[in-house]
C-alpha cells in the first residue's frame, strides 16, 4: 500500500512534527517503500494467533504502597528550558 | 422540559475517582493534596528519559474491592495500555491507562428511586489509569505554568451503561457510587477538590425509538448539582434543536456553572486519535482467584446489605434504613448510638429528625456533629430509664449541641431530672384540680377529653419534669374517685 | 607493554597483582582516546576527571582487598545510559545538554563494582540506525577502514573497542545494535535475554525489544562485564527475577554433545559469499571441538524485518513523545503558541531517521490501521518466537551469520532506509523472540574487513552461549586481530 501526501501531513500533525513542503515527497516515497516491505505479512494467516506484546511471558510485579521522599524538584527543574517560581512554563494554553 | 412527554433522555456517566493510596500509581511520590508546586515529583512521574513505571499493589487491591462492591467481573488477566496525546500536563505524551483488557468488566449499581422503585444501572467497565498534572493560566501573562504534583495519582475510571434516564437518576447514581467508594475507603469523593470527577454522555430520542440518538459529552461538572443541571440543560438544548429541525453534532461541551450554560469545545479540540497500544513497560496483570477471595473477606458491609440488615434485624422502616446507610459515616453514627444501649428505632428517629435537622440548618456533615454518637446514645438511655421525658430530652439535645457537654451533666446541672415521686405529683395534681373546677366538672359530665388539658397544666406546674405516665395515672384516679 | 593492548581478564590480573595501578591504566586509555578519538569519533563525551577520580577509588579498593573483577577497569558506555551529572545525549540534538539527575541501573552497577567510566560513546540518534551515521555528533568511523561505517546503533561502543580505547564497552540492542557493529568491527558483542539487564535509566527506543549488553575483546571479557550488570531490578517491571549464574566459572572449551542448529533461512542469496565460507569454516571448528551440526528451519525468518519495522517504530513514536520541550532538552526559540513549541521543538531536535520512524510508528498505530499493521505484527512476532522455541527442542544453540555483508562505505545506504533496514536481517528475529545472542569474529573478507558470526541460545542460556563463544575463541584467533591505526 502506498501512502498519500495528505496522510503523511495528517500523521505529522498527530506526531507534532513540522514538515515543510519539500520534505513531503521524499517522505511519501520512503514510507511507501517501507509499507511495501511490510505488506508481505499479509501472506500469513494469523487468525488464531495470540498477539505478542512482550518478549517474555511474566506477570507484572507490584510494589508496596510506600512514599519514597525523593524531593528532586530543583534537580528536575534545573533541566527545564523555561521555569518560573517552581513551575514549568509553557506558552499560554488556550482552552 | 427535561421530563418531556415526547422525548426521553439517555445518560451514561464516566467517573474518575482518585484512589486513596499513599504513593502514586507508578512511583514513590506522595499523593497528598495541596502541596507546593512540583514538590511531589520524581523522574518517573515527570517522565524523564529512561525511567520506568512500577505498579502500586494497593491500587490493585482497591480496584478489586471496587469491582467486588459493584458485582463486577475481575479479569484474570488485564493489561495496561498507552493513550497517546500531547498536552503539557501529561509529561510522557501518553497516559498509562487500560483499554482492551480492563481490570473490571460488567458490574451494576442499584438505585433506590424516590418512587420507591429500585433500578439497576449497568457498569460497563472499571479501569486503572494515571491522573494528569495541573496547568495554571490565570494572572500569568502570555504563558501557562505546569504543576506535576498530581501527575501519576491513581485513578479508577468507572464507566456506566447508558441506563440513566433523567438528571435525578444521574444524581442518585453518583451519590450511590460515591457512597460505595467511601464505604470501601478507596476514595474521599470530594468533587470540589477533584478527587471524584464526572463526565456525562447525553442524548435524547423520541419515546418508543430503540436506536440511540447522537450524544454529546459534557465536561467540567464539579458537583452533583452541576451534573444534574448540565444534563437538564443539554437535554432541553437537544430537544429544542431537534424540534426546530436541526441535528445534533457529536461533540464535547464544557459546562459553565456561573452562566448556567454549556459551550462547544469544537474547533478548539484537535482531531484526537489516541493510538492505544499495550504498554510495553508493564507486563500483564494476572489476578488469582485466591487474591480475589482474600480481598472479598476483608470487604466491609456495603450500604445495600446494611440497609437490609437495619430493616430486617433492627426493625427500621426501609426509608430510615436507606437514610442511615446513605454514607459510611451516617451508618457508623447510628450503629455507635445503638451500641450505647439506645433502642434502634428511637435512635433512628433521633438521628433522622433531630440530628439531621439541626445539622442541615447549620450546613454540617454528620462527622462534624458536636453531639457524638456516644452522647446521643446516653441521652436516649436517659429517656428509656425514665430519668427525663422525651420533651426534656429535646432541650437537653439542643444544649448538648451548643455546649458539647455530656447529657447527664446537663440534666444534673439544670435540675431537669424527671419527677416520679408520687407525693410530689399528687400535690401538683391536687393544686391543678383545685384551680380548675370547671374542667373537673366537665370531665365528670363525660367530656373526658379535658384530661389532656389538665395533664398539661400539671406538666406546666412541674416545669415538664413530672413523669407523664405517673401524672396520667394519678389524675385518672382522682377524677374518677 | 602497552596497557591498552591487553584483555580485560589480563588487566584484572595485573591490577590484582599490582603490576599496574588503575590510575596508570586509566591514564593510558585517556591518552589513547585523546589521540585516536578525533579520527574515529567513538566518544561523544570523555570524562577525564570523573575517570581519574574513579581510578583513585579503585586503587584504594584494590589496596584494601575489596576489589571486584571490574574494579579499576576502564569502560565506555553508550550515550543512552543516564549518568548522574554527566551529559547524556542519546546521539541527539534534543538532549545535547541533558544532564540527568539520576543514574541508570547499568552504570550504577558498574560504578559500584569499581569500574572506571571513561566517557559516553557515540551512537545512532536514539539508537535508530545501523551505521552510526544518524548521530547528531557526527558519524563514527570504522577503525578497520575509516571510510567505512562501524555499524550501529552502538557504533561508538564497537569502534572504541576495536581501536582499543576501552577494555570493554556497554551497548544496547533493539534489533541488532550490539551484534551488528561487533561483527563489522571484529569485536565480541552480547545481547542477553530480554529482561536480564535492567532497562532503568536506559533511554528507550522500543521498550519490548531494548536490551543492554556488554561489548568486549573476547567472550571471556564479556562474561566478566555481564556478571556485574545483569540481575533483577525492582525499578524495571520487565526485569527477570532469576539468579545470575557465575558466567566466568561456566566458561569451558569442551563442546562434546553440544548440538548446534544451522537454520536454512540464514543463508539467503543476498549473503556475501565470503561470509558464507567463513560460517562453513566456523561450523567445521565447532565440529572439531566435538559439537554436532544439525540443519534446522525457522520458516518465518523473512517476516522478521517487516514485523520489526512496525513494532519498533510504533513503540518509539510513543516513547519519544516525552521530548516536547517542556521539562528537559531542546526547546525552539520564541514559540508563538503551544503547538508551535511542540512542532518546532521536535522538528529541530530530532534528525531525519528519528522523524521517519516516529511518522511510521504514528501511522501504524493510528485509527483504522492498528489491526492491519500493529496487531498483525504482534501476531507474526509470536510465530517468529515459536519458530525458535521449536528449533530449541532439537538443538542447544543456533549458528548464523551476524550480517549479510561486511562494513559498507559511509553514505552508501543512508538515503535508502529499506536497504539499511535489510542489514539487520539476521539479528532482528532474536530481539523479537527475546533470546540471547552473541556476535564474535570468525573471519575477514578479501579487503581485510572483519566477518562476524552469531550464536543464539534459548532464554536465559547466556552461560552456554558465552561458553561456546569462548571455546571457539580458544580454538581460533580472529578476535585477536587488530586494525592498523
Ligand atoms: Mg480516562
Ligand atoms: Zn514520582
Amino acid at each position: 500500500m502506498s501512502i498519500q501526501a495528505e496522510t503523511v501531513k495528517q500523521v505529522a500533525v498527530l506526531a507534532r512534527l513540522q514538515l515543510d513542503d519539500q520534505a513531503v515527497p521524499p517522505l511519501v516515497e520512503q514510507l511507501s517503500n517501507i509499507l511495501k516491505l511490510v505488506e508481505q505479512l499479509n501472506e500469513l494467516d494469523t487468525r488464531d494467533v495470540v498477539p505478542m506484546s512482550h518478549a517474555l511471558d511474566m506477570p507484572i510485579p507490584e510494589r508496596p504502597d510506600e512514599v519514597v521522599n525523593t524531593n528532586c524538584k530543583d534537580a528536575l527543574l534545573a533541566n527545564a528550558p523555561d521555569s518560573v517560581q517552581g513551575y514549568f512554563q509553557v506558552p499560554k494554553i488556550i482552552e | 422540559m427535561a421530563n418531556d412527554p415526547l422525548y426521553e433522555t439517555i445518560i451514561g456517566l464516566e467517573v474518575h475517582a482518585q484512589m486513596l493510596t499513599r504513593s502514586k500509581i507508578f512511583c514513590g511520590c506522595s499523593t497528598t493534596f495541596g502541596a507546593e508546586a512540583n514538590t511531589q515529583i520524581c523522574p518517573v512521574c515527570a517522565a524523564f528519559p529512561g525511567v520506568l513505571p512500577v505498579l502500586n499493589r494497593e491500587l490493585v487491591q482497591m480496584a478489586i474491592k471496587t469491582g467486588l462492591a459493584v458485582h463486577g467481573t475481575i479479569r484474570e488477566r488485564s493489561e495496561f495500555a498507552r493513550k497517546n496525546y500531547f498536552y503539557p500536563d501529561l509529561p510522557a505524551g501518553y497516559q498509562i491507562s487500560q483499554f482492551e483488557l480492563p481490570i473490571i468488566e460488567r458490574g451494576e449499581l442499584t438505585l433506590d428511586l424516590e418512587s420507591g422503585e429500585k433500578k439497576r444501572i449497568g457498569i460497563t467497565r472499571i479501569h486503572m489509569e494515571v491522573d494528569a498534572g495541573k496547568s495554571l493560566h490565570e494572572g500569568i501573562q502570555g504563558a501557562s505554568w505546569i504543576d506535576l504534583n498530581r501527575t501519576g495519582t491513581p485513578l479508577l475510571e468507572i464507566v456506566s451503561e447508558p441506563d440513566l434516564r433523567s438528571s435525578r437518576e444521574a444524581g442518585a447514581y453518583l451519590k450511590k457510587l460515591r457512597s460505595i467508594l467511601r464505604y470501601l475507603q478507596v476514595c474521599d469523593g470530594n468533587m470540589e477538590e477533584g478527587s471524584f470527577r464526572c463526565d456525562a454522555n447525553v442524548s435524547v430520542r423520541r419515546r418508543g425509538d430503540t436506536r440511540l440518538g447522537t450524544r454529546t459529552e459534557l465536561k467540567n461538572l464539579n458537583s452533583i448539582r452541576n451534573v444534574m443541571r448540565a444534563i437538564d440543560f443539554e437535554a432541553d438544548r437537544q430537544i429544542d434543536l431537534l424540534e426546530s429541525g436541526g441535528t445534533i453534532v457529536q461533540e464535547t461541551r464544557l459546562w459553565d456553572a456561573n452562566l448556567n450554560t454549556s459551550r462547544s469545545m469544537r474547533g478548539k479540540e484537535e482531531a484526537h486519535d489516541y493510538r492505544y497500544f499495550p504498554e510495553p513497560d508493564l507486563p500483564p496483570l494476572v489476578i488469582t482467584r485466591e487474591r480475589i477471595d482474600a480481598v472479598a473477606r476483608q470487604l466491609p458491609e456495603l450500604p445495600d446489605a446494611k440497609a437490609i440488615r437495619f430493616s430486617r434485624e433492627l426493625g427500621l422502616s426501609e426509608y430510615d434504613a436507606g437514610v442511615l446507610t446513605s454514607s459510611r459515616e451516617m451508618a457508623s453514627f447510628f450503629e455507635e448510638t445503638v451500641q450505647q444501649g439506645a433502642h434502634p428505632k428511637t435512635a433512628a428517629n433521633w438521628i433522622t429528625v433531630e440530628l439531621l435537622g439541626r445539622l442541615n440548618r447549620e450546613g454540617l456533615e454528620i462527622e462534624q456533629s458536636a453531639v457524638t454518637p456516644r452522647r446521643l446514645g446516653r441521652l436516649i438511655g436517659l429517656i428509656q430509664s425514665g430519668d427525663i421525658s422525651g420533651k426534656i430530652a429535646k432541650q437537653v439535645f439542643e444544649l448538648m449541641f451548643e455546649t458539647e457537654a455530656d447529657p447527664e451533666r446537663i440534666v444534673a446541672e439544670r435540675g431537669l431530672k424527671q419527677v416520679s415521686d408520687t407525693g410530689a405529683i399528687e400535690a401538683a395534681v391536687d393544686k391543678v384540680l383545685a384551680e380548675n373546677p370547671t374542667q373537673v366538672q366537665q370531665y365528670r359530665e363525660g367530656k373526658t377529653k379535658v384530661a389532656g388539658f389538665l395533664v398539661g397544666q400539671v406538666m406546666k406546674a412541674t416545669r415538664g419534669k413530672a413523669n407523664p405516665a405517673a401524672v396520667n395515672a394519678i389524675l385518672q384516679a382522682k377524677l374518677s374517685g | 607493554m602497552d596497557p591498552t593492548q591487553i584483555t580485560l581478564v589480563q588487566a584484572h590480573a595485573m591490577l590484582r597483582s599490582r603490576q599496574i595501578s588503575a590510575r596508570e591504566l586509566t591514564t593510558a586509555f585517556l591518552e589513547r582516546i585523546a589521540r585516536i578519538n578525533p579520527i574515529i569519533n567513538a566518544f561523544i563525551t570523555v570524562d577525564g576527571e570523573g575517570a581519574m577520580a574513579a581510578a583513585r577509588m579503585a586503587d584504594e579498593r584494590l589496596a584494601q582487598g575489596t576489589a571486584t573483577p571490574m574494579t579499576g577497569i576502564p569502560v565506555g558506555v553508550k550515550d543512552l545510559f543516564c549518568t548522574q551529572h554527566l551529559t547524556t545525549t542519546c546521539g541527539s540534538k534534543m538532549l545535547a545538554r541533558f544532564r540527568p539527575p539520576y543514574e541508570s541501573t547499568v552504570t550504577r552497577k558498574l560504578k559500584e563494582a569499581g569500574a572506571v567510566i571513561l566517557g559516553k560513546t557515540n551512537m545512532d540518534e536514539f539508537a535508530m540506525g545501523s551505521s552510526n551515521e544518524t548521530s547528531w555528533f557526527g558519524p563514527v568511523r570504522n577503525p578497520w577502514d575509516i571510510r567505512r561505517i562501524p555499524g550501529g546503533s552502538s557504533g561508538g561502543s564497537a569502534a572504541a573497542l576495536a581501536a582499543r580505547l576501552a577494555l570493554a564497552t556497554i551497548g544496547s540492542d533493539t534489533g541488532g545494535s550490539i551484534r551488528q557493529p561487533a561483527a563489522l568491527t571484529g569485536t565480541t558483542g552480547l545481547k542477553p535475554t530480554y529482561g536480564r539487564i535492567s532497562r532503568f535509566g536506559m533511554i528507550a527506543f522500543a521498550s519490548s525489544l531494548d536490551q543492554a549488553g556488554p561489548m568486549a575483546w573476547s567472550a571471556a571479557d564479556a562474561a566478566m562485564v555481564l556478571q556485574v550488570i545483569a540481575g533483577h531490578d525492582a525499578m524495571d517491571s520487565t526485569s527477570i527475577r532469576d539468579d545470575v549464574p557465575d558466567y566466568s566459572a561456566h566458561l569451558s572449551t569442551r563442546m562434546e554433545g553440544l548440538r548446534i542448529g544451522i537454520p536454512a533461512e540464514y543463508h539467503p542469496e543476498s549473503l556475501n559469499p565470503e561470509i558464507g565460507q567463513a560460517l562453513d569454516e566456523a561450523g567445521r571448528v565447532f565440529g572439531a571441538l566435538g559439537a554436532t551440526l544439525v540443519p534446522v528451519s525457522l520458516p518465518h525468518t523473512r517476516h522478521a524485518i517487516p514485523t520489526y519495522y512496525i513494532i519498533a517504530p510504533a513503540e518509539a513514536s510513543s516513547n519519544l513523545a516525552r521530548f516536547d520541550g517542556v521539562r528537559f532538552g531542546h526547546r525552539c526559540q520564541d514559540p508563538v503558541d503551544l503547538k508551535d513549541m511542540y512542532t518546532r521543538t521536535r522538528s529541530e531536535g530530532f534528525g531525519a531517521e528519528v522523524k521517519r520512524r516516529i511518522m511510521l510508528g504514528t501511522y501504524v498505530l493510528s485509527s483504522g490501521y492498528y489491526d492491519a499493521y500493529y496487531r498483525k505484527a504482534q501476531k507474526v512476532r509470536r510465530l517468529i518466537a515459536d519458530d525458535f522455541h521449536q528449533a530449541f527442542q532439537k538443538v542447544d544453540l543456533l549458528l548464523t551469520p551476524t550480517t549479510p555483508g561486511t562494513a559498507f562505505p559511509l553514505g552508501e545506504k543512508i538515503d535508502d532506509p529499506v536497504a539499511m533496514y535489510l542489514s539487520d536481517l539476521f539479528t532482528i528475529n532474536v530481539n523479537l523472540a527475546g533470546l540471547p545472542g552473541i556476535s564474535i569474529p570468525c573471519g575477514s573478507d578479501s579487503q581485510g574487513l572483519p566477518i562476524g558470526m552469531q550464536l543464539i541460545a534459548p532464554i536465559l542460556k547466556e552461560a552456554p552461549l558465552l561458553s561456546a563463544a569462548h571455546a571457539f575463541q580458544t580454538a581460533t584467533s580472529w578476535h585477536q586481530r587488530k586494525p592498523e591505526l
